[in-house]
């Protein structure tokens, strides 16, 4: 059996990580099919026909109507349209606008974290690699951009640029890489003395290929699981910035901006906070989720085994 | 041990002075007019840049302004609270935030690690089920969203503990933040002791002890939770700086006049404050670096294994 087999085996054993795998999945397809299955723009204010008057009106503040699950909501408004999740102050669908908060919010994670491994993995590399000097001057560097809280990173950077999808996606790629960074050097430490590495040297192999086509693949897996955990961060460092308003502006809508929009109105349609809630949460939980399984799945301990 | 300490605190102020530093470079740097009006002639604005020493080299500046940091005065707002001095503001603002963050910490740290200890002994059983279940529910869902609900639950729904916080009835409107603030920690804090206490009771010594006959209390006391409960300090401290980073929502929504607002305040409003932005970022830097330096002594206290470690890995 081969070593990724063995892990994919550990990986599926466990049924948290494949609740978590299944959790996340569904939540990616309906953030990209579900602003398309409405028929709405997350945008555009939908309008109603009002019975009593026979006017069309713009169908502000519509409590959720569920068919299968037998909840009506203003019903009686909808004539042949549905609004599963009811509609905003301002007669927006909130299904359409949910999922496409959570396309944003899922792709601000995806990208930052994809450059972040890219940054992080490359800088504990060529750390690890080098040692002596080099090593002492980046790992004070990490250490000292380590001790910034990272509140203060995004205020600084509040000033210095213009609020919006920008600001979160800079204020991540700052923070972010230092993880990774830490465990790529961790594995560069751990295998740069292994008789392969010596080898591959000895045959003439440059040391750009030694860290690149020799070692990185030794930090494949700890960076996946890590990445597991940063996404969730990410989400959630998104979540807090847009509702602090920092973060994404309006029209455009993420899941922390929706939680700041059903905020809001809480008093006059508690129902509108409650999807990107349950959305967050089930993003951070099937994330953490499946990163447990991976941790466990690649370092196991005797007993699993 | 001495050295020990005064080597890592000699680290954290070289530290905070370099950020300090990089912070205030920054913030002079950033484009921007600190003389909004528009009344003022030029030769008014350069008399008065020449006056508040904005034309001198930054070192110079840098200087200045960190002798008033030492002595506490971080100098005024621009455009929050009409200029007011901002060490009064903000020495009310921490007197707020630390009290409502302080019951928070403790509210977590004890009820979280009774519900790990708890947990632990009962293993697989109802409190082990909901030790773990609390857990994944306060690492999925932020502060805000519990203060929220139990704002709309306790405030508005049942007219129980005031909706928005009141200063001059602290205690009762302390207790709807300090709650909401307090779970993300109650619920780490209880996983990891329950964790660690597990991986005790498992090991050899343990079994050893049993079966010289030492049980109950004495045994859980003398021989699990003096081991269990050091890897839980290492996570309290990002807990501490986490609660700092969450109080901001917290403090906006609840109406906190605290140091997180603060910095909600004088970054996303229109006209942004410099001079908070400023103070705070060195404020929060001194004390997330604060209390790692903290806990990191404290680690290296109850643990001596740290010290030497740390000491053969120079």
């Amino acid at each position: 059996m081969t070593y990724w087999k063995g892990v994919s085996r550990r990986f599926f054993a466990k049924k948290r990580s494949v609740i978590g795998l299944i959790i996340v999945l569904v939540l990616i397809v309906l953030a990209i099919f579900g602003p398309m299955m409405s028929g709405y723009g997350y945008r555009e204010i939908t309008s109603v026909t009002d019975p009593s008057t026979g006017k069309v009106v713009a169908a502000t503040g519509l409590k959720p109507q569920i068919p299968f699950l037998g909840i009506k909501g203003d019903s009686e408004f909808f004539g042949d349209k549905t609004f599963l999740f009811g509609t905003d102050d301002l007669g927006r669908d909130l299904w359409t606008r949910t999922w496409h908060g959570a396309r944003v919010s899922l792709f601000i994670a995806f990208i930052t974290i994809f450059i972040d491994v890219i940054i992080g993995v490359t800088y504990g590399l060529v750390s690890g690699y080098f040692g002596g000097v080099v090593d002492d001057i980046m790992q004070r560097t990490v250490e000292i951009a380590n001790s910034v809280p990272r509140l203060v990173i995004v205020s600084v950077l509040a000033i210095a640029m213009p609020k919006g999808i920008g600001l979160v996606i800079v204020a991540l790629l700052l923070t972010e890489w230092i993880g990774m960074s830490k465990i790529s050097r961790a594995e560069m430490l751990k295998v740069k003395e292994l008789e392969y590495i010596l080898a591959s040297r000895t045959l003439g192999a440059s040391n750009l290929k030694i860290i690149f086509s020799d070692v990185l693949p030794n930090t494949v897996g700890p960076i996946i699981t890590q990445v597991m955990f940063s996404i969730p961060t990410a989400i959630f460092t998104e979540a807090f910035l847009s509702f602090v308003g920092v973060g994404i502006m309006l029209p455009e809508c993420s899941v922390g901006s929706l939680i700041e929009d059903g905020f809001n109105n809480i008093t006059t349609l508690p129902y509108q906070i409650i999807p990107p809630i349950v959305v967050l949460a089930l993003l951070m939980l099937g994330f953490n989720f499946i990163g447990d399984g991976l941790r466990e799945a690649l370092a196991p301990k005797l007993k699993d085994m | 041990m001495v050295k020990y300490i005064l080597k890592r605190v000699g680290i954290a102020v070289l530290t905070l002075l370099i950020i300090t530093f990089l912070l205030f470079v920054l913030v002079r740097i950033m484009p921007g007019n600190p003389f909004p009006s528009e009344r003022m002639t030029d030769e008014a604005i350069a008399a008065k840049r020449e006056e508040m020493g904005l034309n001198d080299p930054i070192l110079v500046q840098f200087w200045a302004y960190m002798k008033n940091v030492l002595r506490g005065d971080f100098g005024k707002g621009t455009s929050l609270y009409n200029g007011a001095p901002i060490k009064t503001v903000l020495n009310k603002a921490m007197s707020n935030s630390f009290k409502i963050g302080g019951m928070a910490i403790l509210l977590g740290t004890v009820v979280g690690l009774l519900l790990g200890i708890v947990a632990a002994l009962n293993r697989d059983k109802f409190w082990d089920v909901f030790c773990s279940v609390f857990s994944i529910l306060g690492v999925c869902v932020p502060a805000y969203v519990f203060l929220i609900f139990l704002q709309y639950t306790f405030a508005f729904k049942i007219n129980l503990l005031p909706y928005f916080f009141d200063s001059t009835a602290f205690l009762e409107s302390s207790v709807i933040p300090a709650i909401s603030m307090s779970l993300f920690t109650m619920s780490t804090v209880a996983r990891f002791t329950r964790n660690e206490m597990v991986e005790v009771i498992d090991s050899d010594y343990v079994l050893l002890a049993e079966s010289k006959g030492m049980y109950g209390w004495q045994l859980v006391n003398r021989h699990i939770l003096r081991n269990a409960l050091i890897p839980v300090v290492t996570v309290l401290a990002p807990l501490i700086v986490d609660l700092l980073t969450g109080a901001l929502v917290v403090e906006k929504i609840y109406g906190i006049q605290g140091i997180g607002k603060l910095m909600v305040d004088s970054i996303s409003g229109e006209g942004i404050d410099y001079n908070y932005v400023l103070a705070l970022a060195i404020l929060y830097s001194a004390l997330y670096i604060g209390i790692m330096l903290v806990l990191d002594i404290v680690y290296g206290l109850l643990d001596p294994r740290i010290r030497v470690s740390k000491k053969g890995g120079e």
